[in-house]
């Protein structure tokens, strides 16, 4: 995101809590839901206290917050997944209560999930219908539910049809199957999780276009996000939570992205992104000849340099976690001479390349970057046994203060050391998936996606350990879908585009415009109106600056 | 992107899994107390050391199959490699009887060893490199190993020489200092399984495969090595199982060790290891394999329920302590 040098640092009052809170304030139309006072306590701890809000028809309401402030709390509180232990609920002037989420939904409220929650083998029609059957008779009736389904699909602009199985969609189109899903039948409320998390590019206009179509329908809609562009793009009002509790409500025209970014932090930040270092000249650490990555269809050739910060670019889809992966032996892959630090590397494996000083951080840290259901320490450890333990046994006490070590070291933020490590914020997950790595001891860190899905001021950090490590004489791939963090931390630039390295880019050649152009010049190389008006459609979203490169 | 486990209070979640992991134990002490009043007898000390030694070749076999166990794959081949594994012994032995005297026996237990990590690792190396389902690649090897018992003994039994028997007896009825030599077996399978799974780099791996085979291989950890050598120390365990049996009836024929790999997967299963991985639980295997013969001997001694409805009672003891774990969790 690109935070504007607002230096005034005046931000407006909120709208004050009464005005904010008046049922029915004059001009504005009544509240779709609205909650006054609500709060979720687990016995002695509280996640969230007293939210005051309302959600009009018609309007898109943001609500933006750390990892940890409580959004997620509160979309549960307001759809009936969780019932609230203080305030209450109103629809109209009538108190209402949510004891499960389908009698949220009886009252057309309803929650758009941010994972994925379809069965992979079924149609679209199947999805959407499960469990609310259209029958004729005793049989089910597949042609009026795809008629429907059809219908739904074509008011949103999914590109599928119903009779599509789930499981042959990409991503994106699940995600507004599920969408689909959820506006089946008519909704008053419509809360969306962080439905853009994990789209890019086009898939994000398009799903903005779903939003704004909501509202054009009169529907009230809340919107939690972390992409505070966004945000500002889409949302009429905007509501911070910090610590369990609401800092205000604030009409999006009165903030800027650097006074969200402000009032989610609690503080005033300083600059996001750390001074660069310049291109470094030292001699190569890793040099790639040459390597192509089977079903990536990936031909590259790269230098990485001690003390530099080499950006990775390119569209999803680019080929550029394929051409990391195959590197690192995840995937099949076939190449030329690898050397690194001047020597050949015979075999291809995470371990072997560990024990020669290079690692790799997955995008996907959930899945495969930790172990959610051990404890912090086994995850920690696990990457650099080997090399923590000389033998095959280990060591209990020296693997408590490892653990103490990376904590302090990484600024994890924990409760407890026994935790497990599903019950970390994805913030103090990404630390935790950086400290591991670190545990090896490497000279190269290849970082794929280093802040997705995670909170603006572990971001900070993050980049500072990057700027750290790298000062340190390390050197770091940065491999991003976010043009300002690529732009903002690089030394260096390499663009990938459909497989390939495209361009490189150094000093102040590194700029978002660059790097769009770099990735997408191709396809208007190639010709063609549709392959213009994407490059056009790219260049537009770089503007507003949520560019999936 | 609050966590539902976020916020959930770590004193309650670390007081709820420790609860949870002394479940077995729990169970394994209301059964005996359970035994002691329905029958005097039970706590004999002659009942207990019976009880015991004869619960030693599940639990031997069980030590196996946590690792496989929680390491994500299934063994269901292991009561039909013991009946193999034991028939070649005994081929073996009786062969050497003549030659060797009673070291044929030590020949044999070698060989017995050695076949079973074979067996073992044909498992394991079909799984991993063949990528093909544990359950799929073990229910067709137990049908193999099964096949090649009949046909060895011809569908009759393949009976260990005489002379072979006096000298072989005391590894089956012997003690040491008053305990049970298959106990002292156990004993020490036990322990040294579980140094391996708690204390060494291979068994931190075993359950990081378990719990996340894509996490483990990002962390650099060859999945397909760990899971091998799971089976290879599952194939051990039974070899060692058939060492002790042998004594016992001095014969292998084709019904030994029938249905065995159910008991041993309701030993590890109600000893609380995770039937999908990533959670082993030695000592809850051996409360496990302890439960269910002490409950197969109070049948036995009781006669308030026929003997024929063991197996009835222990698969009624597995659903129980599945459902116990739905709902205590």
């Amino acid at each position: 995101m690109t935070l504007r040098a607002d230096l005034q640092g005046l931000t407006p009052a909120p709208l004050s809590a009464a005005r904010a809170a008046a049922p029915a304030e004059p001009g504005a139309p009544p509240p779709a839901l609205r909650a006054e006072g609500i709060g979720k306590s687990y016995g002695a701890i509280t996640v969230l206290s007293d939210v005051t809000l309302d959600i009009r028809p018609g309007e898109v309401h943001a609500i933006i917050g750390e990892n940890g402030a409580g959004k997620s709390t509160l979309m549960k509180l307001l759809s009936g997944h969780v019932l609230p232990t203080e305030g209450r609920l109103l629809q109209g002037v009538r108190e209402v209560a949510f004891p499960d989420a389908a009698a949220a939904e009886r009252a057309g409220v309803v929650l758009v999930h941010q994972e994925i929650l379809l069965a992979a083998d079924l149609t679209v029609a199947e999805n959407l219908f499960l469990g609310r059957e259209l029958t004729r008779g005793v049989s089910v009736d597949d042609r009026a539910m795809n008629r429907r389904t059809a219908e739904v699909l074509a008011s949103i602009g999914a590109k599928c049809g119903p009779r599509d199985r789930v499981g042959s969609l990409p991503l994106a189109q699940r995600q507004l199957v599920q969408i689909a899903r959820a506006l089946l039948e008519p909704r008053r409320v419509v809360i969306f999780d962080e439905p853009t998390a994990v789209l890019a590019g086009d898939e994000v206009t398009a799903l903005l276009d779903v939003v704004r179509g909501l509202r054009a329908r009169g529907v009230a809609v809340l919107y939690i996000s972390h992409r505070l562009d966004e945000v500002e793009a889409l949302a009429d009002r905007i509501t911070v939570l910090r610590d369990g509790r609401m800092i205000g409500t604030w009409e999006t025209a009165q903030l800027s992205q650097r006074d969200m970014a402000e009032k989610m932090v609690g503080r005033a930040l300083g600059h996001l992104y750390p001074a660069k270092r310049g291109a470094a000249s030292a001699a190569p650490l890793l040099e790639i000849e040459e390597i192509s990555v089977d079903h990536g269809a990936v031909l590259a050739s790269l230098v990485v340099r001690p003390g530099e910060v080499l950006g990775i670019g390119g569209m999803i889809g680019s080929g550029r976690t394929e051409l990391f992966e195959g590197l690192l032996g995840l995937r099949p892959a076939q190449g030329g001479p690898i050397r690194f630090d001047g020597r050949a590397l015979p075999r291809r494996s995470v371990s072997a390349w560990q024990a020669a000083g290079l690692v790799y951080l997955t995008e996907d840290r959930k899945d495969r970057g930790l172990l959610l259901e051990e404890p912090l320490a086994a995850n920690l450890t696990l990457q650099a046994l080997d090399h923590l333990n000389p033998g095959p046994v280990l060591a209990p006490r020296r693997e408590a203060e490892w653990l103490a070590k990376a904590i302090e070291e990484y600024d994890i933020r924990v409760r407890s050391p026994l935790l497990r490590a599903g019950q970390l914020s994805g913030g103090n997950q990404q630390k935790l998936l950086l400290a591991k790595v670190m545990l090896t001891d490497p000279r190269v860190i290849i970082i794929d996606e280093p802040t997705r899905g995670i909170d603006i001021g572990n971001k900070s950090q993050i980049y500072g350990f990057i700027d750290r490590l790298v000062r340190a004489g390390k050197a770091v791939v940065v491999i991003s879908s976010e043009l300002p963090e690529l732009v903002g931390l690089s030394d260096r630039v390499l663009v990938m585009r459909a497989g390939r390295l495209v361009a490189e880019l150094s000093g102040d050649e590194i700029t978002e415009k660059s790097v769009i152009y770099a990735a997408t010049s191709g396809a208007a190389a190639r010709g063609g109106a549709a392959a213009q008006a994407r490059e056009n459609h790219t260049a537009a979203q770089a503007g507003t600056g949520q560019g999936a490169v | 992107m609050t966590t539902v486990s976020d916020i959930a209070p770590p004193a309650g979640g670390l007081s709820r899994i420790r609860w949870m992991d002394m479940a077995p134990f729990i169970a394994l002490a209301l059964v005996i107390v359970l035994g002691a009043l329905l029958n005097p007898n039970f706590l004999s000390a002659t009942n207990i050391a019976n009880v015991v030694t004869r619960s030693a070749f599940i639990a031997i076999i069980a030590v196996g199959a946590t690792f496989v166990i929680s390491s994500g794959c299934l063994d269901l081949s292991v009561g039909s490699m013991m009946a193999f594994v034991t028939g070649l012994m005994i081929l073996t032995m009786n062969k050497l009887a003549p030659t060797l005297g009673s070291n044929a026996i030590f020949v044999g237990a070698g060989l017995g060893l050695i076949v079973g990590a074979l067996c073992g690792l044909v498992n394991g190396l079909i799984v991993t490199l063949g990528r093909i389902e544990p359950f799929i690649v073990t229910l067709g090897t137990m049908g193999i190993f099964r096949a090649l018992i009949t046909w060895m003994s011809n569908g009759g039994s393949i009976p260990m020489e005489r002379s072979l028997r006096e000298p072989y007896r005391p590894v089956y009825f012997g003690d040491l200092f008053g305990v049970p030599i298959p106990v002292v077996i156990t004993a020490l399978v036990v322990l040294a399984g579980a140094f391996i799974l708690y204390r060494t780099k291979y068994g931190r791996r075993c359950i990081a495969v378990g719990s996340n085979a894509e996490v483990a291989r990002f962390s650099g950890v060859s999945v397909t090595r760990i899971r091998t050598l799971t089976f290879v120390i599952q194939g051990l365990c039974v070899g060692i199982a058939a060492i002790c049996y042998i004594p016992r009836l001095g014969a292998a024929t084709p019904t030994t060790g029938q249905l065995w790999e159910l008991q041993v997967i309701t030993a590890v299963v109600i000893g609380g290891t995770a039937l999908r991985g990533g959670k082993a639980r030695i000592w809850g295997t051996i409360a496990g394999a302890l439960i269910l013969e002490i409950i197969a001997n109070l049948m036995v001694l009781s006669n308030m329920v026929s003997e024929y409805l063991v197996a009835a009672v222990q698969g009624v003891i597995i659903i129980l302590a599945m459902l116990a774990h739905r709902f205590i969790r």
